[in-house]
């Protein structure tokens, strides 16, 4: 079949189910209780893409195929044409969006089941999908800023998806708004990439860019774009809005804020690499940006007691890893972490999701019991425990997805993570004193990785049961619908490792995802290259390195945590003092822009200069004007009677008038 | 089928209704009336659409009607409208905003029914007139007759302090419009002197002949601009806007967001920059900073407003800094964005005024504070506040980021303002929207519903969907399709900048001759060059088929 008409279904399908579901049942709102139906029109719409993007992964030849459907915007010279581009990159990046997609789909018909949103929920998970489609397939600028602005309004409707609650919907806004800031500098790009290129098609941008534009235009622009995605893709310093947004739905964190919308960021960097490649001194930023970020998300994780929280600045943290390996050149890598932690961290929110779902179930029966449960927060750790022998399911799946993400050796993160690892190593050996303080901040933030992850399964799943009446009330695993992502999910965190195996092993020959998108084999992600290579020794010895923090870490926090409890957070805080509380409060960013940015732009500038200002000076200056011509005047005095029929009278005889001169004086 | 004078009836078929409207009683057959005919009105302003083809000739209007007979033969005024692709959205816009405008005052007004379709119909009348005239003196005389109807439906059907936006309306666009007045007297006998064998004329074709000295230009240039800015508004010449729209009935709003702002930059399109290129030119980089700091500015202000209508006021004033940086980016995308935002700003604005006029029909108070949580009792009202909202917003994929993306990104190639800075801080203007907008969304429509008022309030219903319905279809149609548009008028938009590059080139070359012959030195006459398509191909003939 012709790929007009595939990428037409993939795309297309998708929008049809956000339209179908999201228009019918507003009108009807009969339809809103058809969960059966709905669930499974909302699923197969992403389903049935996948279908087609397996179909088009297998059956591509090696050679990027477009397709252009009409044009969208032309004047002039500006010419955008909503353009696609199948290539190894959108590919991949297809297939984890529509994948992943559909498994969290499937679990939504679960988790969302009763909720009288749920026609609203699958219609904006579509809307979602197909923004996220367009981001991954576009064949230019224009089209995937169309993609990336859409999921920035998906994420805003999931974030606030229970509006009842201000807080849910203030999350929400902050997110759009801090995301806009980013746009804000990728609009900026792209109107220099126009100005100085003509176009902002790919088919330009990717050939003729690197040797037609100069080197301080092309810092500039990559470092717009990188800006832009320090706000998709929750960097410093535009990282506060990502863990706020954990008030949505647990599938939304899952998918959006986990797997594949957060990843943008690192998608546009990869897309852009033979650009963005050309400037060292803006790849630096990226990497100690990403370096920083993911440290510090790391410090903070640590001290989070909601689950989800602490998902989600792990999130931060791996996603300053990506960064890490784009800003050393290694984008590929960058794209290999993202395919594996879109099944490991996906898998952990689904699994927190799990948790919470059954948590409230015991909040419900301990309701039912008649106790008081205004405190209690089914998202707190401090009230879990034990989970392990109630949800086996949730708890073996949480367990892997946590070995992964630790680094464990031979899961998903292991590979993924000591890939990035080496490259800013190897960058570092060949000379780059700032890609060696990356591999440094990397390392250690390894084994915070290791340690909070750990930490959060046994405060989760094992030690005791810390809910009240916890003799008496007992939750329950999920049901099929949430499970089974789950173990698809497992399974991912378990074996995707093994498409990109280090190069050490077989000369990189098995390293099958570099091979896939690298530049060095016909691929469209270029990459950096290095002179001094590191000796196969070495490499080994690096990889003994990560593999004993990962597993000593591992065994440390188990015990500690296995021993002692949330006892050991306390006296982790006593022996940290004011490190610890800096954790706590998550760096004081919020404060700062609470407190600085936003009271200043809203309250001191706004509410109280420029409104005050507007009608006091600028409209009181017109007043003035007009009192004082009205006090100066005896004979407007006398004309100002005030009755609006006078000064009607007086305005249509002005006009006669004039147009009496003009016919008879001229 | 050709309809004869359609242009024409177009104008005044609204006012033909008017005087029925008048003649009647019965507040049922008012309205029914005014409904017929402003449908009417709409479904025949399609015809020129129809008929309009970009590709027959770039400069000269088409379905002209013209007659001079009007006035003495000494004085070359005409009855002169057409239709380009300047002018055909506005249009559109205009008629296809009547229907839409009766149907949102059906309840809401309450009292004095004749005269409120009666002076609205007139009101259409006159911004049509507006923007189909091609004479200046014609466009003058339309220009003030949209003043004295919206006086009245300020003053009579507005809220507490109509009076008072009343009169601010009316003077502060009077003193503007006096004043262009006098520079069009003094242009129509410089140009008649210069060009019509000494009968002044205000036709805009043989005034585009008349290569304006630079010096004289400055002057016409500011009494012109003045008008138009006062009429956007811009920055700081808005102050009547927030207060007209307050206190203004729905309908009036939206006619005022909607249409009668956008008389204003038509005029700085379709006068100030051909007319008066060299001194459009020389104050550019003014009106620039004045549209960046009202694009911030308004945004601000509008932030901090507890008035959902205030707060949309206060964004026009934001948007239309758009436009006009834009039309003084002085290039062809930033151009064509321009006249596009004036119709998408038209439709989404119009959109918005037309909800929060619906909440107000409900419950009699247009403050956020009193709203909140209506998502749980009106779905469908806040489905399409939303929608607006992110069309308001810029959102790409809605009619509002198309206008944005090309002012923005033809300003950033703009020569005449080269600024990186400029386009920045303007770009900014796209995460402020999202500010204020977003902040109305939340306190109006999110959080529970604590109020029974709020509770118990009825979503839309029929008649407001079918309101509501086409301007939505349109945000979507505009921001995925836009390019039927822009292909439309493109071949004016690219007449106007050629017009203007050529304009600017005479003028320079007049400066330079007289120069040379003030300082008595030999001029050397340098022949126009030859490659811009000389003057008399550009113009059409001034007689045109009937």
């Amino acid at each position: 079949m012709s790929h007009d008409l595939l990428v037409r279904l993939i795309l297309l399908l998708p929008l049809a189910g956000a339209v179908l579901l999201g228009v019918l049942p507003l009108f009807m709102p009969a339809l809103r209780r058809r969960e059966g139906l709905i669930g499974t029109i909302g699923t197969s719409v992403v389903v049935i893409p996948f279908a087609i993007a397996t179909y088009l992964f297998v059956s591509y030849g090696g050679d990027p195929v477009t397709v252009s459907y009409f044009t969208w915007m032309e004047a002039a010279e500006l010419s955008v044409d909503f353009a696609y581009r199948i290539d190894e990159l959108s590919l991949i990046m297809t297939l984890i969006v529509t994948g992943v997609g559909g498994v969290i789909h499937l679990y939504s018909a679960g988790y969302m089941h009763g909720d009288p949103g749920f026609w609203r929920f699958f219609a904006y998970l579509n809307l979602f999908i197909f923004a996220m489609l367009n981001l991954v397939l576009a064949n230019n600028l224009v089209v995937l800023f169309l993609g990336w602005e859409g999921v920035g309004l998906c994420s805003y409707l999931l974030i606030g998806f229970w509006y009842t609650d201000l807080k849910n919907s203030a999350a929400a806004n902050k997110a759009f708004i801090v995301n806009r800031i980013g746009d804000f500098a990728f609009l900026m790009a792209m109107f220099l990439i126009f100005s100085e290129l003509g176009s902002l098609s790919f088919d330009v941008l990717l050939t003729d860019a690197a040797s037609v534009l100069s080197a301080e235009t092309i810092d500039y622009i990559v470092l717009l774009l990188f800006i832009g995605a320090t706000g998709k893709s929750a960097q410093i310093p535009l990282f506060v809005w990502l863990p706020d947004a954990m008030a949505g739905p647990t599938p939304v964190s899952a998918l959006i804020h986990a797997a594949t919308m957060v990843t943008s960021g690192l998608y546009l960097l990869a897309r852009m690499s033979p650009i963005v490649l050309e400037t060292e001194v803006v790849m630096m930023i990226i990497a100690v940006v990403g370096a920083l970020t993911a440290i510090m998300a790391a410090t903070i994780a640590i001290t989070q007691n909601d689950i989800k929280k602490v998902l989600a600045y792990s999130t931060v943290s791996q996603l300053g890893y990506m960064f890490m390996a784009a800003g050393v050149g290694a984008f590929f890598v960058a794209i290999f972490h993202v395919l594996t932690h879109a099944f490991f961290k996906a898998c952990l929110f689904l699994g927190s999701g799990s948790v919470i779902h059954s948590m409230e179930h015991v909040e419900h029966d301990l309701e039912h019991e008649g106790e008081d449960v205004s405190d209690f927060d089914p998202q707190d750790m401090r009230t879990m425990g034990n989970l392990q022998e109630y949800m086996p399911s949730t708890g073996w799946t949480y367990f892997i997805a946590t070995l992964a993400i630790s680094g464990i050796p031979l899961l998903a993160g292991f590979f993924s993570k000591d890939e990035i690892l080496f490259k800013a190593f190897e960058y570092g050996y060949d000379g780059n004193t700032y890609a060696m303080f990356v591999w440094v901040v990397g390392v250690i933030t390894a084994a915070l990785t290791a340690f909070y992850m750990t930490r959060s399964y046994y405060l989760t799943f094992m030690g005791e049961e810390r809910w009240p009446l916890a003799d008496k009330i007992h939750p329950h695993e999920s049901s099929w619908k949430m499970t089974v992502p789950l173990w698809i999910l497992a399974g991912g965190s378990l074996v995707t490792g093994f498409l990109g195996l280090p190069a050490v092993i077989k000369d990189g020959k098995w390293n099958w995802i570099h091979h896939y998108l690298g530049a060095n084999y016909g691929g469209p992600v270029a990459e950096a290259s290095v002179s001094a290579h590191v000796p196969g020794s070495l490499e080994w010895g690096l990889i003994g390195l990560s593999s004993a923090i990962a597993v000593g870490v591992f065994f440390f926090a188990r015990s500690m945590y296995l021993s002692q409890g949330i006892a050991f957070d306390v006296s982790l805080k006593e022996r940290l003092g004011g490190l610890y509380e800096l954790w706590e409060h998550k760096y004081r960013w919020d404060d700062f822009y609470d407190n600085v940015v936003v009271e200043a732009l809203i309250n001191q500038i706004s509410r109280d200069g420029l409104a005050p200002f507007d009608s006091k000076i600028v409209d009181g200056a017109v007043n003035g004007l007009a009192g004082a011509t009205q006090e100066s005047s005896s004979l407007l005095r006398r004309i100002q009677t005030g009755v609006v029929q006078n000064y009607a009278l007086a305005l249509v005889f002005g006009v006669v008038l004039v147009i009496g001169l003009m016919i008879f004086g001229g | 089928m050709e309809i004869p004078f359609l242009t024409s009836i177009v104008i005044f078929l609204p006012a033909l209704g008017a005087l029925v409207v008048a003649l009647q009683n019965n507040v049922s057959s008012i309205r029914w009336t005014a409904l017929g005919t402003t449908l009417v009105t709409f479904v025949l302003s399609l015809g020129l659409w129809w008929g309009y083809d970009p590709a027959a000739s770039a400069a000269a209007p088409q379905m002209v009607d013209l007659s001079s007979s009007w006035f003495p033969d000494s004085l070359d005024i005409k009855y002169f409208v057409g239709i380009d692709g300047l002018n055909i959205f506005l249009i559109l816009l205009t008629t296809l905003l009547g229907p839409i405008v009766v149907a949102s005052s059906w309840t809401y007004i309450e009292k004095q029914h004749r005269g409120y379709y009666a002076l609205f119909l007139l009101l259409q009348t006159g911004i049509t007139g507006v923007f189909a005239s091609f004479d200046l003196i014609l466009f003058y005389i339309f220009f003030e007759l949209t003043l004295i109807p919206m006086y009245f439906i300020i003053g009579i059907w507005g809220g507490e302090d109509r009076i008072y936006a009343a009169i601010k309306f009316v003077l502060y666009t009077l003193v503007g419009s006096l004043l262009m007045l006098v520079a069009i007297l003094f242009l129509g006998y410089e140009a008649g002197n210069a060009v019509n064998q000494g009968v002044f004329t205000t036709d805009w074709f043989k005034l585009l002949d008349y290569t304006i000295p630079v010096a004289t230009q400055s002057w016409l240039f500011i009494l012109f601009a003045l008008s138009f800015a006062i009429k956007v508004p811009l920055f700081p010449l808005h102050t009547w806007l927030p207060d007209a729209h307050v206190q203004a009935p729905t309908g009036g709003s939206v006619i005022l967001a909607g249409v009668l702002l956008k008389m204003g930059t038509y005029g700085l399109v379709r006068f100030c920059l051909p007319l008066f290129p060299n001194a459009a030119q020389d104050w550019a980089l003014l009106f620039a900073v004045l549209s960046v700091i009202g694009i911030i500015y308004g945004a601000l202000v509008a932030r901090v407003q507890p008035d959902a209508k205030k707060l949309v006021a206060y964004s026009s004033v934001s948007h239309l800094g758009f436009v006009v940086l834009g039309i003084f980016a002085f290039t062809d995308i930033a151009m064509q964005g321009a006249v596009i935002q004036m119709v998408n700003h038209g439709i989404s604005t119009g959109a918005l005024f037309l909800i929060v006029g619906m909440l107000y029909e409900r419950r009699h108070t247009r403050l956020m504070e009193d709203y909140g949580g209506l998502a749980t009792s009106v779905p469908v009202l806040t489905s399409f506040m939303i929608f607006s909202v992110l069309a308001s917003a810029g959102l790409p994929g809605l009619n509002g980021f198309v206008g944005e993306f090309m002012i923005l990104l033809g300003t950033f190639k703009s020569e005449v303002i080269a600024s990186p800075l400029i386009v920045g801080l303007a770009t900014t203007g796209v995460i402020l929207a999202a500010v204020y907008l977003l902040y109305m969304v939340y306190s109006t429509f999110f959080g529970e519903l604590t109020n029974d008022a709020n509770a118990t309030m009825p979503d839309m219903n029929a008649r407001e969907l079918a309101l509501m319905l086409p301007l939505a279809i349109l945000m979507f149609v505009m921001g995925f399709f836009p390019t039927p548009f822009l292909k439309q008028m493109e071949p004016s938009t690219t007449f106007i900048m050629e017009t203007i590059q050529e304009r600017r080139a005479d003028a320079l070359e007049l400066q330079r001759m007289q120069e040379g012959m003030e300082e008595g030195r030999a001029v050397r006459v340098t022949p126009a060059p030859p490659e811009s398509g000389s003057t008399s191909e550009a113009t059409p003939p001034t007689t045109l088929p009937e």
